[in-house]
């Protein structure tokens, strides 16, 4: 399992370093522009950020951490959660500059951690103060220590405060940091930088103009978390690297849950993780999914259990059945002849992979620039149609392949280019053949192009003639000629040699775009449990609650409780009839008709031993499993104690929901 | 596997919108599900043993009355007939009494207004809703409201959304106006009411039992996602308090956790963050507000990383911890690596408590584990109505505040409660006036000025113990907000100590 911890490290470091990458320009602009400041308005970025607030939290960490490491060592970031007042975002504030300019210079200097500990005056004043000190000491100390980082390159390097989540905080507080800190601007080189989620127009509507008039606001759109997603998806699933791969469905249920509910790449990332967690927990092979060195090793050492579950996989059996009888015996019973083969499929699968990779990419070339996208315009979205079922019987493909043959050739062309970049720097060797056989096809449009320039010419010459003779009997005999021959030569040889690519990418798809399932060992590395993923991920605790209640079978199996067609039967558990005849009523429940109704339905169960002797003791326990069942579903919030009339409960749910 | 059925239902087959068959009632479909499966109660109610027979019958009515509010408007159509029929003013024939139905029926809407177009059209349909299944059962045929149930199923969806602002539009609901007190059971305390419940058998024991089993497999898996950065989050009808505890004696018996037991109604966020500073941490002194608390716990825990806590909480959506403070604070604490936390949810909205910031610090892994068994330790704090407020709590409480105080002021406060007992069969008594009060204080030689017993009234409010009204005509009115049964309780105890 250390090999999913790899995993883990490689991917987060895949996404910081992305963030850092989608950073560097903002961080490059700010520095320009905040050069350029020198009046009393506060120089301010306005970061959009859209609805994704869960990675916000990562885009600032690394956002400060560049601006760190390039041109201020004085960052403070800011939460709206620990700034009630302007008194406690004063407080936040000085503590993280004090703090970090101890953890810069890391000199225990006792002035300054005096005046951190004892926060008494945390007045902009002191924070004036403060700066000074420390500007004076830095430059003091910089010509003698003669740092090198090239932004240093201004005396004082400004304060940058971050506000992490602009729209929760109050207004009042913002407004007031605002107007006490452009007072203090030109003591206090401040940069402020505000996280926005929604739009830049919020600035305007929480602060009123004369505040806002004191900000110079530079808006920055930070790059859309699709974008972000479709990187994460290209860096993870599509590369041999990681032998984990996600099955069809998974990767569906990943998606879904990304678009659909959260937009979030941090929870992508998350499920990605338990999908992982889950497949080396429940899949006994799963060992073999390590890098191909690895799985040599393993294969050899492998119990006989193990190769008992190998022989055991679905996948495997189709594979034995397919086989020749002593083959397939030597199957089943050698273990050795198994491992040799299983290393084999092994690698199979790997090179499987490699040239999967690369011929999906090369088909996303050529149907991404499609009209009407029919097989969608991400990359992704190809990706799953290719793990469902053999693409190219889909409908999809079928009009993607006509679209792909009525392209036109520039167009063409750059697609054959770009194909021919893919499959050269794809690792797999068996593509020498597919990049000659690209490349004759790139000649060979060239020289169709040679020879269009030829026929260009007559034909342009033949409209000149069109266009001297003015006589409309002529002109119309002309134009019927020229009909004609468009029409005879319908198929060009440039539309023999574009038949003849499609048809070549159509058979490399059909060749190597064979969907996971089908490969035998797949089991290995595909996760595949759907359900289980989305149970963790994406919890519904109402059907859940409402099933339990509705239909105690689900999870009791007992024949008694079998009922058909959302009728329950009278020997259910206690609280499921109780809430089954409160369902009955309207908004108010009066408790003595409820209780009435219960004890009904639980006599009859009784029914016929309960004798006249020991009905007053069977009351009073029918009595106290009602109380029960209601102070339960109280406990579950179906009802609330209501004063609106004496001995009534109010309804919290509507219907049946 | 019951985890999968509960996840991949459709939503129709979970959320029925209520049963199709609009003109059932709760005491019908009560009535029908005691006959269900092969009881020899037979369909007439003439036949049945008179008890049960009469129970549908009397309840029947009510019920009927609401949903007749709610759907009036669609069984107006198919009843036009019966209502023609009907005397101009139903409400006096509906009160007077029925040879069929029992007696007792009072009906009255919960605000009263007087009787308009509508209220009587209402009361109308509502009573030749009655008589349509009263008739058919009489006659044993084939029930023609099935026909209409049919007809009510197809328009049943369209009209969904009408019905729900019709019901909630207007301010009134007709209920029947019978109280718990007429019932002459007298009502259970905690303590008999917890007695009684351990003597019935719990149903269908074997099938909890292994459904316990199932959940209890995945114990080590619990561990392993805990310690991967996870968090887990319980959820399914049913305690899981028993589960977590098994969870908690097999699993975490070697190492340090903390229980949190959230149903318990005066716990606070405070309170766990000191359990950690205080147990945990062994860190004695205090914290201005928990997010200074919380920050040192976020330090000790970075620090010393060798430093491991599991956190189990008992009911994360109960009543003090639901508040988006307490949740914020506890999603920081659950996302320190190491801490780990396992908790439980049984409100139906209770996910609703979280924002996607808390949900991605929570990083929950969500599990259903329904387990059927009763809360009974979530719902012992739980005041429902039923159960009698022991009162002893407020008894005591008396008894030591006036122990405290003067012999004039002690009686100054029997003679109102005196006062208020004798009136106690008087629902409109507003209380003691203060006047009339201070001639009886007068006279008993308890006070000689009205500032005297002003000042020792205040006393009294100080304490809770009485409490002043204004009434209509300016006039200060006392009233002690104790029950009657505690006050008679408190009376007789003091006649003991004199």
């Amino acid at each position: 399992q250390q090999v999913q911890e790899d995993l883990n490290k490689q991917l987060f470091d895949n996404l910081v370093s992305f963030l850092r990458r989608s950073h560097s320009e903002f961080q490059e602009k700010t520095t320009e522009w905040t050069c350029r400041m020198k009046s009393r308005e506060i120089p301010t970025a306005a970061l959009v950020l859209g609805v994704n607030v869960t990675d916000h939290d990562l885009t600032f960490r690394s956002l400060s951490e560049v601006l760190q490491n390039n041109i201020t060592p004085y960052i403070a970031l800011l939460e709206a959660k620990d700034c009630p007042g302007i008194k406690n975002l004063m407080q936040k504030l000085m503590g993280q500059l004090m703090n970090c300019y101890v953890d810069v210079d890391s000199l225990e200097d006792e002035d300054y951690v005096q005046v951190s500990q004892n926060r008494i005056r945390c007045s902009m004043t002191s924070l004036t103060n403060w700066y000074e000190t420390v500007t004076k000491k830095t430059d003091s100390e910089t010509p003698s220590k003669k740092r090198t980082s090239s932004s240093r390159d201004w005396q004082s390097p400004p304060v940058v405060v971050i506000f992490k989540d602009m729209e929760s905080f109050t207004t009042k507080v913002l407004q007031d940091f605002i107007v006490i800190s452009s007072q203090h601007i030109r003591e206090l080189p401040l940069v402020l930088i505000f996280g926005i989620a929604t739009s830049p127009m919020i600035i305007h509507s929480l602060l009123p103009h004369s505040v806002s008039s004191l900000l110079c606001i530079e808006l920055f759109q930070s790059l859309s978390c699709k974008e972000h997603l479709s990187t994460i998806i290209d860096k993870l699933l599509l590369t041999a690297q990681f032998p984990f791969k996600l099955g069809e469905k998974v990767l569906q249920v990943l998606i879904n849950i990304f678009l659909y509910h959260d937009l979030s790449v941090q929870n992508f990332i998350k499920g990605f993780q338990l999908c992982i967690v889950e497949h080396f927990y429940s899949q006994p092979l799963s060992v073999l999914c390590c890098q191909p060195v690895d799985a040599k090793k393993r294969v050899n050492s492998l119990s006989h259990d193990q190769c008992e579950n190998i022989r055991k996989l679905p996948s495997f059996r189709r594979y034995v059945e397919s086989q020749v009888s002593e083959k397939q015996i030597a199957l089943l019973t050698a273990d050795s002849f198994l491992k040799e083969i299983t290393q084999k499929l092994l690698e199979d699968l790997r090179v499987y992979h490699e040239n999967y990779v690369s011929v999906l990419r090369c088909l996303h070339v050529f149907t991404s620039s499609l009209p009407k996208y029919p097989l969608g315009k991400q990359i992704r979205e190809l990706h799953c149609a290719c793990l469902e079922n053999r693409v190219w019987e889909t409908e999809e493909y079928e009009s993607s392949l006509q679209l792909a043959r009525m392209l036109n050739k520039s167009d063409l062309v750059t697609m054959l280019q770009q194909c021919v970049e893919i499959f050269v720097s794809s690792s797999g060797n068996e593509f020498d053949k597919t990049v000659e056989k690209l490349k004759e096809f790139l000649t060979q449009f060239q020289k169709l192009e040679a020879e269009a320039f030829q026929e260009r010419d007559v034909s342009v010459s033949s409209q000149k003639e069109l266009q001297k003779k003015t006589d409309l009997y002529h002109l119309q005999k002309t134009l019927l000629e020229l009909k004609e021959s468009r029409r005879s030569k319908k198929l060009t040889k440039f539309e023999m040699l574009r038949f003849e690519v499609v048809d070549y990418i159509d058979s490399l798809v059909r060749n190597y775009l064979v969907p996971a399932d089908h490969k035998t060992l797949h089991e290995i590395a595909y996760f595949n449990t759907a359900s289980v993923l989305r149970g963790h991920l994406n919890a519904a605790p109402r059907i859940a609650l409402h099933t339990a209640l509705n239909n105690p079978y689900c999870y009791l199996k007992n024949q008694a409780l079998k009922s058909d067609g959302g009728r329950i039967s009278n020997k259910a558990p206690d609280i499921c009839i109780v809430y089954k005849l409160h369902l009955e009523c309207g908004r108010l429940i009066n408790l003595v008709d409820w209780l009435e109704a219960f004890s009904t339905v639980v006599m009859a169960v009784e029914g016929p031993n309960a004798d006249a002797a020991s009905s007053d003791q069977v009351d009073d326990i029918i009595h106290a499993r009602f109380i029960r069942a209601v102070s339960e579903l109280e406990l579950l919030g179906f009802i609330k104690p209501s004063k609106r009339k004496t001995d009534h409960v109010a309804r919290l749910t509507w219907g049946g929901c | 596997d019951p985890v999968g059925n509960g996840s991949s239902v459709s939503g129709g087959e979970v959320y029925s919108f209520q049963t199709p068959k609009r003109s059932s009632k709760m005491a019908e479909l009560a009535a029908e599900l005691a006959q269900t499966p092969g009881q020899s109660v037979a369909p007439d109610h003439s036949e049945c043993p008179e008890k049960t027979a009469k129970t549908p019958q009397s309840s029947s009515k009510y019920m009927f009355l609401l949903l007749m509010h709610v759907f009036s408007l669609q069984l107006q159509s198919k009843k036009k007939e019966y209502v023609a029929t009907t005397p101009y003013r139903l409400r006096k024939r509906l009160a007077a009494p029925d040879p069929y139905l029992e007696s007792e029926s009072e009906y009255s809407a919960s605000c009263s207004e007087e009787e308009d177009e509508e209220d009587q059209k209402e009361v109308s349909t509502v009573l030749s809703g009655r008589k349509t299944p009263a008739k058919t059962k009489a006659l044993s045929t084939p029930p023609p409201r099935n026909t209409l149930a049919k007809k009510i199923k197809e328009d049943k969806m369209s009209n969904l959304v009408e019905e729900y602002f019709e019901a909630h539009s207007s301010s009134k609901v007709l209920t029947s106006d019978r109280t718990l007190q007429k019932l002459r059971k007298r009502r259970l305390n905690q303590q008999t009411l917890h007695d009684i419940l351990k003597k019935a058998p719990l149903a269908y024991a074997a099938e909890i039992k292994e459904l316990n089993q199932q959940h209890e497999s995945l114990f080590s898996k619990w561990m392993l996602q805990l310690h991967l950065g996870f968090n887990i989050v319980l959820y399914g009808l049913g305690s899981k308090r028993d589960l977590l505890e098994r969870f908690r004696t097999s699993v975490l018996q070697d190492s340090v956790h903390l229980v949190v037991n959230g149903y318990f109604p005066s716990i606070t966020v405070r309170s766990i963050l000191n359990s950690i500073t205080e147990e945990v941490l062994d860190h004695i002194g205090t914290f201005r507000s928990p997010l200074d608390q919380l920050e040192f716990i976020i330090k000790r825990f970075k620090e010393d990383s060798s430093l491991e806590l599991y956190v189990l909480i008992h009911n994360l959506d109960s009543q003090m911890l639901r508040g988006e403070r307490s949740q914020q604070i506890l999603a920081q604490l659950s996302s320190l690596p190491s801490i780990y936390l396992i908790a439980s949810i049984d409100h139906i909205n209770a996910p609703l408590m979280w924002d996607q910031a808390k949900l991605s610090l929570y990083n929950w892994l969500w599990y259903e584990t329904t387990t059927f068994s009763p809360y009974v330790e979530e719902t012992s704090y739980e005041n429902s109505l039923l159960v009698q407020q022991s009162g002893s709590l407020a008894l005591s409480s008396l008894t030591h505040v006036l122990r405290s105080l003067t012999l004039n002021a002690r009686g100054i406060f029997r003679l109102l409660a005196q006062y208020q007992l004798e009136n106690k069969d008087n629902p409109s008594y507003p209380g003691l006036s203060f006047q009339d009060f201070y001639q009886q204080c007068r006279e008993a030689f308890l006070v000689n000025s009205d500032l005297t017993l002003r000042a020792q009234l205040t006393e009294f409010r100080d304490h809770k113990l009485i409490r002043t009204k204004r009434g209509a005509d300016g006039v200060e009115y006392l009233l002690i907000p104790v029950d009657d049964s505690t006050l008679t309780d408190f009376l007789e105890k003091e006649d003991e100590d004199v």
